[in-house]
């Protein structure tokens, strides 16, 4: 008896974890229903609708997207990477040194993470044209290069790293950088990868700021692109959308696919220490 | 340590000058917004790069700059920022926000007096409504549009009405819907009659069902507006008593974006919406669709829309006359037609209509002269100072009453008490 | 002499994250606050000082208190319900269920997807009539609903948006806490016989606090900064009943340019933000037991 109502519970815990992977899945569906198919199918949903690629090359001729793909890989890795170094610099500052003002210090980081960078868009413009970069792609990421969640986050971990490991490196004669690198990244790999996927994506899909400070084919990312589809004064085009936004996140699927082991990986590693 | 540290700084210093670098020149640039779907954004750079064959000395850079409110935000920012575009299409409604936020300057200062009567005297009146402010001009007619009522013919016909007689006042607009509005076998209702979409531009749309009635909306000045008179209250009335009391509407607010394919999918048999979206409707609609102008109520009568050329205060003296050169070339017929037969767009000048490539277009495609015909007739939208404080206002006000929360009348009154407060300092 | 090494060690580490930090939030920061207390600059009309009438403006203004129940609203029903997801995810994602990959695959989607696009997408599910739930509905024999353009429902249907997107994000998190935690302690727990839901309670769980904790610090952030789906799926519409506080921000800030009223707006937004959130780091940080 208590075997069966195991049983029974093992199913419905995977029925439960497959409706829900289907739910969240659905709008991916839908997207590539419409992409594939003739426009009057976008709300009919018959298995023996034609199929095309119209809808793909349509979108494909609207923007540079190719050169938008290359400057939205530039311009994440370009944060992603100056994220880790600064973030790691003063989260690592924050979990082990003691020093004067540092709850004050603290909290202004914590404010970062409160305040939305939206709001200081006019002023911040200002910065950017006052340091003479506008239209560049160093100008998107400037400001969100010390990052108060990625500053907060890897103290976390930092802190939760045993002391005496660095006390050995120290022994050693082991500068702070040497400890860091040597000690403390490798340990703190999972909130590195966690933090990287969450910043890649929030910069992939981040559109007013980028929009707004840059100007030219050379510098924009994706989502400027993608915008052309969706604010229209004619209707929604909603194969057109979905190709566009099929093509625009296929990068980040494929990673994400290739990766996914990696990523499972280094959880793993930092689980069996 | 400081080694080390200085190694990494300078790795960031490499990899800043790598992504810092863009190539810069001597440049007009000017934002666009697109409203109408991408093939706008390619003829607006078709045009530019002809423009740049044909005057060597002159580099144009037209910038997308996303939807009407993004290119206003990105402009405005620009401005504030100290770094303002030579000029930018934005939508014309915004004239007095423009002029209140004191960045764009009177088209008049470098103008000659030739000018200003053969070239500005040249466009439709009713789009140089939205334009000008005391007379002077502020902004040059560009991507100018105006609603026309898209009815499906083969409803008509299912439903015994004339394909070829579109609904010419708001009673036949009514009757007609009844008869178009079709029951399944459920009791659930497949086909609505009408649809005019109150999300995305509702003051637009309102605005020709007040004109219909014989009724104004603001003084033309931008400092008052009259929506607790009759006209317009019975005007709204109109348009909620085609969802709440005839039934032959959707209720509820009804989404632009989706109206279209409302009508394609037949879950409408008439649509209000922009001449912008003719090229749309007719790649799209899988039947024989017919465009007529809005059904006149006292009058016919409908808004004019979109977005207008302004120049920025700041530009220098030698960009402004190659700017003036540039819209100039930009709305001359030929290439004014071009645009109007990509984008759906009405040609804001009527000497536009009379190119060879306009008329065989229109030979060819008659529903586009609806459009052109219907400007007789037209007005200029909703514009006020605070403008997108008043719309919100007036556009929240009809949200509520469309919801049947409250009658037209509590509504409007409430809503032109709300933005006399506003407008107060403006008088 | 280590304490001085030391001191200069934070110097050289602080240094660059805070330059950034300085220029990019809290100067702009400082210098928006200081325009709650004067009235907008037009063109045309200088800004004046005109102190605290900008919060009795805001204090009286019906449409922000109405905003202010909408997120209350709204954070209620996300923050709970997509924590909770986000851990029933992760713990599917962590066990040998079939399908794995393609589980861990669909709940990360979200994170993705750009919300420009799909937030058109989620308007095509939610359109009367030919959207996906209505057709789904109709043929259930329900009839059609306008969720939407209707007041008493929009906001909801904007939560769904915001759940969907939000719980596969918090996933990650309870994974790599999840993944933390040594395989022996469930493994001797289970070798004495107790069952999956104990071991989830007595072990898995309490040491999952930091990440809940943590998860629930950001849900609470995003349930007020998130509103991309309302730019895109409402407008706040129809009558603010989809409205969200900085959706009201960005509607005074970009489209009203009232940059006074935005940075009240903003200000109050931030106070708010700062008692939640700063309240449960002081008490995650006395909670949480660092080893």
């Amino acid at each position: 008896m208590k075997t069966l109502s195991n049983f029974l519970g093992e199913r419905l815990n995977v029925i439960g974890a497959w409706l829900l992977a289907l739910l969240w899945v659905t709008p991916l569906l839908y997207a590539i229903w419409a992409a594939v198919h003739p426009i009057e199918y976008e709300a009919n949903f018959d298995i023996f609708a034609p199929l095309t690629t119209y809808n793909f090359t349509n979108a494909w001729s609207q923007a540079p997207f190719a050169r938008y793909l290359v400057n939205t890989v530039l311009m994440t890795t370009m944060i992603v990477i100056s994220q880790f170094i600064l973030c790691t610099f003063v989260a690592f500052a924050f979990a082990r040194f003691e020093f004067p003002f540092k709850n004050i210090l603290f909290a202004l980081v914590l404010l970062q993470l409160l305040i939305m960078p939206d709001i200081l868009i006019v002023e911040n413009y200002k910065t950017i044209r006052f340091l003479g970069i506008m239209d560049t792609i160093l100008a998107i990421g400037l400001p969100y290069m010390a990052s108060g969640f990625g500053i907060f986050l890897l103290r976390q971990t930092f802190k939760s790293i045993p002391k005496e490991l660095d006390d050995a490196a120290r022994i050693d004669g082991a500068g702070v950088l040497r400890i860091i690198w040597n000690v403390y990244v490798p340990l703190s790999m999972p909130t590195f990868v966690a933090y990287g996927l969450v910043s890649v994506s929030f910069h992939w899909n981040n559109f007013l700021w980028p929009l707004i400070i840059t100007n030219s084919v050379e510098t924009r990312p994706l989502t400027v692109g993608l915008s052309i589809f969706s604010m229209s004064e004619a209707g929604v085009e909603w194969a057109t959308i979905s190709a566009g936004t099929l093509m625009t996140t296929a990068p980040l699927f494929i990673a994400f696919l290739i990766f996914q082991r990696q990523f499972i990986a280094s959880f793993m590693t930092a689980g069996i220490k | 340590m400081i080694k080390t540290y200085i190694k990494i700084i300078s790795l960031f210093a490499f990899i800043f000058s790598l992504s810092s670098f863009s190539a810069k020149a001597v440049e007009l640039e000017f934002y666009f917004p697109v409203a109408v779907g991408g093939a706008a954004a390619t003829t607006v750079e078709e045009l530019s790069n002809k423009y740049m064959e044909l005057n060597p000395g002159v580099t144009i850079k037209p910038i997308y700059a996303g939807s009407y409110t993004d290119a206003t935000t990105k402009a405005i920012t620009a401005a504030k920022g100290g770094n303002p575009p030579p000029m930018a299409v934005l939508i014309a409604i915004d004239i007095f926000k423009f002029y209140d936020e004191d960045l764009v300057m009177p088209w008049d200062d470098i103008l000659t007096a030739e000018e200003k009567e053969n070239w500005i005297g040249g466009f439709y009146s009713a789009f140089m409504k939205n334009s000008q402010i005391d007379g002077v001009t502020y902004g040059i007619p560009f991507q100018r549009s105006t609603p026309v009522l898209y009815y499906n013919k083969d409803a008509f016909r299912e439903a015994g009405l004339d394909p070829e007689k579109p609904p010419q006042n708001w009673a036949e607009q009514l009757e007609y819907a009844k008869k178009l509005t079709k029951k399944g076998s459920d009791g659930n209702i497949e086909r609505y009659g009408i649809r005019i979409p109150t999300k995305g531009f509702p003051s637009w749309l309102t605005s020709g069902l007040i004109y219909q009635n014989g009724g104004q909306m603001t003084n033309g000045l931008g400092t008052e507006t009259f929506l607790d008179t009759p006209e317009v209250i019975e005007a709204v009335q109109y348009l909620v008593d085609l969802s709440e009391k005839h039934k032959v509407m959707r209720p509820g607010t009804l989404e632009w974006g989706a109206t279209p394919k409302a009508f394609f999918e037949g879950q409408t048999a008439m649509m209000w919406t922009t001449t912008g979206n003719l090229t749309n409707v007719r790649k799209n609609a899988p039947f024989d669709f017919g465009v007529a102008m809005l059904p006149a109520g006292k009058s016919f009568g409908a808004p004019t829309g979109g977005g207008n050329f302004y120049i920025f205060k700041g530009t220098p003296e030698a960009e402004l006359q190659a700017t003036k050169d540039f819209v100039k070339w930009m709305t001359a017929p030929d290439q004014a037609g071009v645009w109007t037969m990509a984008t759906g767009y009405v040609a804001p000048r009527p000497d536009a209509w009379e190119t060879q490539a306009m008329k065989d277009y229109v030979a060819d495609f008659p529903p586009a002269l609806v459009a052109k015909e219907q400007l007789a007739y037209a007005d200029a939208e909703f514009s006020t100072y605070e403008n997108p404080k008043t719309v919100k206002i007036f556009n929240t006000a009809l949200e509520n009453v469309m919801s049947g929360s409250i009658s037209p009348a509590d509504a409007m009154k409430q809503a032109q008490i709300d933005i006399d407060k506003i407008l107060k300092d403006y008088r | 002499m280590n304490k001085k090494n030391n001191l200069i060690s934070v110097f050289f580490l602080l240094v660059p994250g805070f330059i950034l930090l300085i220029s990019f939030t809290h100067i702009p920061a400082v210098k928006t606050l200081m325009n709650s207390f004067f009235s907008t600059a037009k063109g045309r009309r200088p800004s004046k000082f005109v102190g605290l009438e900008n919060y009795d403006v805001l204090w009286h203004d019906a449409t922000f208190w109405k905003v202010f129940t909408n997120n209350i609203i709204y954070a209620c029903g996300v923050i709970p319900s997509s924590i909770l997801l986000s851990l029933a995810m992760a713990l599917w994602v962590n066990s040998k269920i079939i399908g794995r990959p393609f589980l861990r695959f669909s709940y990360f989607l979200p994170t993705v997807l750009p919300l420009i696009a799909v937030g058109n997408i989620w308007l095509f599910f939610y359109a009367p009539g030919f959207g996906l739930i209505d057709q789904i509905a109709s043929s259930l024999g329900f009839s059609s609903f306008n969720i939407l353009g209707s007041q008493e429902s929009s906001l909801f249907g904007v939560m769904a948006v915001g759940i969907w997107k939000e719980a596969g994000f918090y996933m990650i998190f309870y994974l790599a806490g999840l993944q933390a935690i040594p395989p022996d302690l469930r493994e001797a727990a289970m070798i004495e016989g107790a069952n999956k839901w104990y071991i989830f309670w007595k072990i898995t769980f309490p040491l999952l606090t930091p990440t809940t904790l943590f998860v629930s610090v950001n849900a609470v952030i995003n349930s007020f900064r998130q509103i991309d789906h309302i730019v895109v799926m409402t407008q706040g519409g129809p009558d603010y009943a989809s409205t969200l506080l900085l959706y009201y921000i960005y509607e005074a800030a970009f489209m009203f340019w009232d940059t006074a009223y935005a940075t009240t707006l903003s200000v109050v937004l931030i106070l708010i933000l700062c008692v939640i959130a700063i309240g449960q780091f002081f008490v995650l940080d006395k909670k949480v037991h660092y080893q």
